[in-house]
C-alpha cells in the first residue's frame, strides 16, 4: 500500500507530547502522546539524536529545561545556542546522573516549561527502570514532554513510552554544490513503543524557513514496503 | 584615611609612617586632595589642594584614589552600629551624630561615655574625633575644630564656641570669604555683631547656609532636632522548643507560615531566606536560600529550606530556630489570568529556586549573548537567579549568524591527527578519538580571524570546514593558522563541533 518512495508527513504543531501520527495510521505511524521518550545515539559523537529531539519538541515560547551530566558534556559537547532557532534553554549542568534525574523530575512537574531534555552518557546504576518509571509518571501528570538522550553503551530496561535509536545517514545532495553536504537525513528506529508499531524510518526535517510552510518532519519507511514492515517489527521487537 | 589604611593593609604593605600619603578625589579641575595622613598634614598639605600642585612641592608624595561611596557606606553602617550607645543616631556627610540625652548615665556619665566611644572606634582601627555639646551645631563645630573629647556644659556654649574660626559654621566658600573680608574671623566676633545688621545682610539666604541661623542653632536659640532614620525592619519568625530537638523539619511549616503572614501584612515578598538553628551548646548554624521572584508562599519556603537541611549539624539538639527574610521586595497581590489557571512564569521561577538551592547558583544558567566572532565566545552563561528581573529577564534572542553553525560544540576544541592531507581543503583522512575517519564531502572554508582587541598577540586565524565522513556524521573542523604565517609551526586541525 505504501512503498518506500512515498513519505508520510507528520505534523508537529499538534498537541504537545512528541510526534503525533499522521493521517494513514496503522502501518508505520509514529507514537502519539508519548510523554517520556528515549533517544539513543546510534554511534559515538553523533548529534543526530539531539537534532531529532529538538525537531520533536513542541513549538512554544516557554523555556526548555536542558539537563546534562559531566560525562556526556565531555563526550558529546554542549548544545550550541546560536544553532537553535526559537528555543530558550534553561541549562542545568551537573556532574552526576543522579542529579540529572532529580532535576528532570523537578522539571517534569513544572507545567511552565515547554519540555524537559536530559542527557546521560552510558548506563549509570541510578538510571534504572524505577527511575524512568518515576519520570514517566511525573510527565504524564503534568503533561510536559520529557526526552532522555543517551549516548554510549545503553543497557537495561526503560519505562519510556517510546524508545528511539537515531543515527546520521549520508545527507541529501546540496542544491548548488555537489561536493558539499546537504540537508541532514537521520535514520530513526523506533524499537519499543506503547500503542504503535515499531519500525525504521529515514527522517528529514523541513524547517519553517526552508519550505515557507509549516515546520515538519518527514518519515520515510526504510524497512521495505508496508506489510513487510509490520511483520518485521512484530517479529523482532516484540520483546522490546 | 583610616579605612584606606585598614583595607590596604590586608592586601599589601603600607608605606612608612614618614611618607606623606594623600587620597585623591576627582574635582572640577582635575584631582584634588581628599584626605591626608599625619606626616602629610605636618608638611602643610591641606585638603582641597590640587594634587599636581602638591606633587610639585613634595616629589615623594604617595597618592592613592579615594573611595568616596565606600566611605559613605561605611559611615551609614557605623551610624547604625552607634545605636549601642543611644537610640537616635544619624550619619552626616563626614561624621556621625548621636543624641545621648538620657543615655549617658548608662555608661557612667559623659566622660566615660566619650572614652568608651573612642576605645570602641579604636578597636576597629578608626580614629574618632569626639565632642559633646548641648546643641547639635555646637557638637559638630567642636568635634572638627575643638580639642579632642571636649565636653561643653549647657551654660558656657557661647564661651567655648567663641574662639573657633567662622569656617567651623561650615558655610559655603563665598559666604565664609565675605565674613573674613568683613573682619569677622571667629564665631565670637560674629556673635557680637548686632543681629539687625546681620539679618539685613543675609536676608535672602537659605536656612542651611545662613550664618545667623546656623549660629542661633549652635547657641541653642532655635531648635535643631535630630532626624534619625528608623531601624530597618527585620522579617523574622521564631520557634522556641521546650526541650532540645534534633530534626528541624516539623517546626519549619509553622515558621514559614508565620513569616509568610508577616510578609503578607506588609505586602512584601522574600528574595533571600535564612534559617538559623541555635544549639544547646551555644553554637548556631544557618542556611541561606534565594528565590528568583519575590515570594511569600509558605509551602514554597518549606520546600526550599528543607532541601538545604542536609549537613546541618544539630549537635546535641537545638532549642531555638529562626527563619528570617534577609532581603525583601514589595510584592502586591495580582491576578494574571482570568480563567483561574496557574501562572507559567511563577512555576518556572519556583523551579529555578529549587534547582539553584540544591545544585548551586552557577549550575543553573540562562544564555548570555556576547558579540564575538569566536564561536565558543558567543554564548556565555548567566546564573538564573542573577538576572535582575527574575524569569522575565532572560537575554533576548541569539545573535543572527548567517552561516550554518553546529548543533553541539566542544569547548575546548579537540585536536585531530591528519592521516592523509590534501593541499586544498580539509584532510581526506584523519583520526579523532582513536577512530580513523574518511571525508566524503566538505563545505568551506569559512575564515574567522582572531579578534585583535581581545586575543593575545600571535593568535592564529581559523579556517572552518563542514565535513561529512563516510557514515554520514557531519563535523565542524578547523585549521588553526596557515602554513608560513610566521606564527608558530605547522597548522593544527581541530574538531570544534558536530552538526545534527
Amino acid at each position: 500500500m505504501s512503498d518506500s518512495s512515498s513519505g508520510q508527513v507528520v505534523r508537529l504543531d499538534l498537541p504537545r507530547g512528541g510526534v503525533d501520527s499522521g493521517t494513514d495510521s496503522g502501518t508505520d505511524s509514529a507514537p502519539a502522546q508519548a510523554l517520556l521518550s528515549d533517544a539513543l545515539s546510534a554511534r559515538p559523537f553523533d548529534a543526530a539524536a539531539t537534532a531529532f529531539v529538538l525537531a520533536c519538541l513542541p513549538k512554544s515560547k516557554a523555556p526548555v529545561l536542558w539537563v546534562q551530566d559531566r560525562a556526556s558534556r565531555l563526550e558529546n559537547g554542549r548544545v550550541y545556542g546560536p544553532a537553535l532557532k526559537g528555543v530558550t534553554l534553561l541549562r542545568v549542568e551537573v556532574s552526576h546522573a543522579r542529579d540529572v534525574l532529580w532535576a528532570m523530575e523537578e522539571g517534569a512537574a513544572c507545567a511552565g516549561l515547554s519540555a524537559v531534555v536530559g542527557e546521560v552518557h552510558g548506563t549509570p546504576p541510578v538510571l534504572d527502570f524505577t527511575a524512568t518509571k518515576r519520570l514517566a509518571m511525573r510527565a504524564e501528570t503534568s503533561g510536559v514532554p520529557v526526552w532522555l538522550i543517551r549516548s554510549g553503551a545503553v543497557e537495561g530496561l526503560s519505562a519510556a513510552r517510546a524508545r528511539w535509536r537515531v543515527g546520521s545517514l549520508p545527507s541529501d545532495l546540496h542544491p548548488h554544490n555537489p561536493a558539499a553536504p546537504g540537508a541532514a537525513v537521520w535514520e530513526a528506529e523506533l524499537f519499543r513503543a506503547r500503542g504503535c508499531r515499531p519500525g525504521i524510518w529515514a527522517v528529514r526535517h523541513d524547517g519553517a524557513s526552508a519550505t515557507g510552510g509549516t515546520d515538519r518532519l518527514r518519515f520515510l519507511s526504510r524497512s521495505g514496503d508496508g506489510p513487510l514492515a509490520q511483520d518485521h517489527g512484530a517479529a523482532t521487537h516484540a520483546a522490546g | 584615611m583610616d579605612r584606606w589604611r585598614r583595607i590596604t593593609a590586608q592586601q599589601r604593605t603600607l608605606p612608612d609612617e614618614a611618607v606623606p600619603v594623600v587620597l585623591a578625589a576627582t574635582g572640577t579641575h582635575g584631582q584634588v586632595v581628599h584626605a591626608v595622613n599625619a606626616s602629610a598634614a605636618a608638611r602643610g598639605i591641606t585638603v582641597g589642594a590640587r594634587v599636581v600642585d602638591v606633587q610639585a612641592v613634595h616629589p615623594d608624595l604617595h597618592v592613592e584614589q579615594a573611595d568616596i561611596e565606600g566611605d559613605a557606606a561605611l559611615l551609614g553602617r557605623l551610624a547604625l552600629w552607634a545605636r549601642r550607645w543611644c537610640p537616635w543616631t544619624v550619619a552626616e556627610q563626614d561624621g556621625i551624630l548621636l543624641d545621648v540625652r538620657g543615655a549617658a548615665h548608662l555608661f557612667g556619665g559623659e566622660g566615660p561615655l566619650l572614652r568608651d566611644i573612642h576605645a570602641r572606634f579604636a578597636m576597629q582601627g578608626l580614629c574618632a574625633r569626639l565632642a559633646l555639646a548641648p546643641t547639635r551645631g555646637a557638637a559638630q563645630m567642636l568635634a572638627r575644630f575643638g580639642a579632642q573629647g571636649v565636653i561643653c556644659a549647657g551654660e558656657d556654649v557661647a564661651q567655648v564656641l567663641a574662639p573657633l574660626p567662622v569656617a567651623a559654621l561650615r558655610l559655603p566658600g563665598d559666604t565664609g570669604r565675605l565674613l573674613e573680608r568683613l573682619g569677622l574671623k571667629t564665631v565670637g566676633a560674629l556673635a557680637q555683631v548686632p543681629r539687625v545688621g546681620l539679618m539685613r545682610r543675609f536676608a535672602g539666604m537659605a536656612e542651611a547656609v545662613n550664618p545667623l541661623v546656623l549660629l542661633d542653632r549652635a547657641l541653642g536659640r532655635s531648635p535643631d532636632p535630630l532626624d534619625a532614620p528608623l531601624d530597618s525592619r527585620r522579617w523574622l519568625a521564631r520557634a522556641r522548643m521546650a526541650e532540645p530537638v534534633i530534626d528541624p523539619l516539623p517546626w519549619l511549616e509553622g515558621l514559614a507560615e508565620d513569616l509568610a503572614g508577616q510578609l503578607a501584612q506588609a505586602e512584601q515578598g522574600a528574595r533571600r531566606l535564612r534559617l538559623t538553628v541555635y544549639r544547646v551548646d551555644g553554637e548556631w548554624r544557618s542556611r541561606d536560600v534565594a528565590t528568583a521572584q519575590a515570594s511569600r508562599d509558605a509551602a514554597h519556603f518549606v520546600r526550599l529550606v528543607a532541601g538545604k537541611l542536609e549537613g546541618l549539624d544539630p549537635g546535641f539538639g537545638f532549642d531555638l530556630m529562626t527563619l528570617e527574610a534577609v532581603r525583601v521586595e514589595p510584592l502586591v497581590l495580582h491576578q494574571t489570568r482570568l480563567d483561574g489557571g496557574r501562572d507559567a512564569g511563577a512555576d518556572v521561577a519556583a523551579l529555578l529556586d529549587r534547582l539553584t538551592a540544591k545544585l548551586g547558583p552557577d549550575k543553573v544558567t540562562w544564555a548570555a549573548w556576547v558579540q564575538s566572532h569566536r564561536p565558543e565566545r558567543v554564548e556565555g552563561r548567566m546564573p538564573a537567579l542573577a538576572s535582575t528581573t527574575g524569569v522575565a529577564g532572560r537575554a533576548g534572542a541569539a545573535p543572527e549568524i548567517l552561516r550554518e553553525r553546529p548543533l553541539r560544540l566542544f569547548d575546548p576544541p579537540e585536536e585531530v591527527s591528519v592521516i592523509y592531507a590534501v593541499p586544498e581543503g580539509p584532510p581526506a583522512r584523519f583520526a579523532w578519538r582513536r577512530v580513523a575517519l574518511r571525508v566524503v564531502r566538505f563545505e568551506g572554508p569559512e575564515r574567522i580571524a582572531p579578534e585583535w582587541w581581545r586575543d593575545r598577540a600571535g593568535t592564529r586565524l581559523r579556517d572552518y570546514y563542514k565535513v561529512e565522513v563516510t557514515d554520514g556524521r557531519r563535523l565542524w573542523l578547523f585549521r588553526e593558522g596557515i602554513a608560513g604565517d610566521a606564527r608558530g609551526g605547522d597548522p593544527r586541525w581541530c574538531v570544534q563541533g558536530v552538526f545534527g
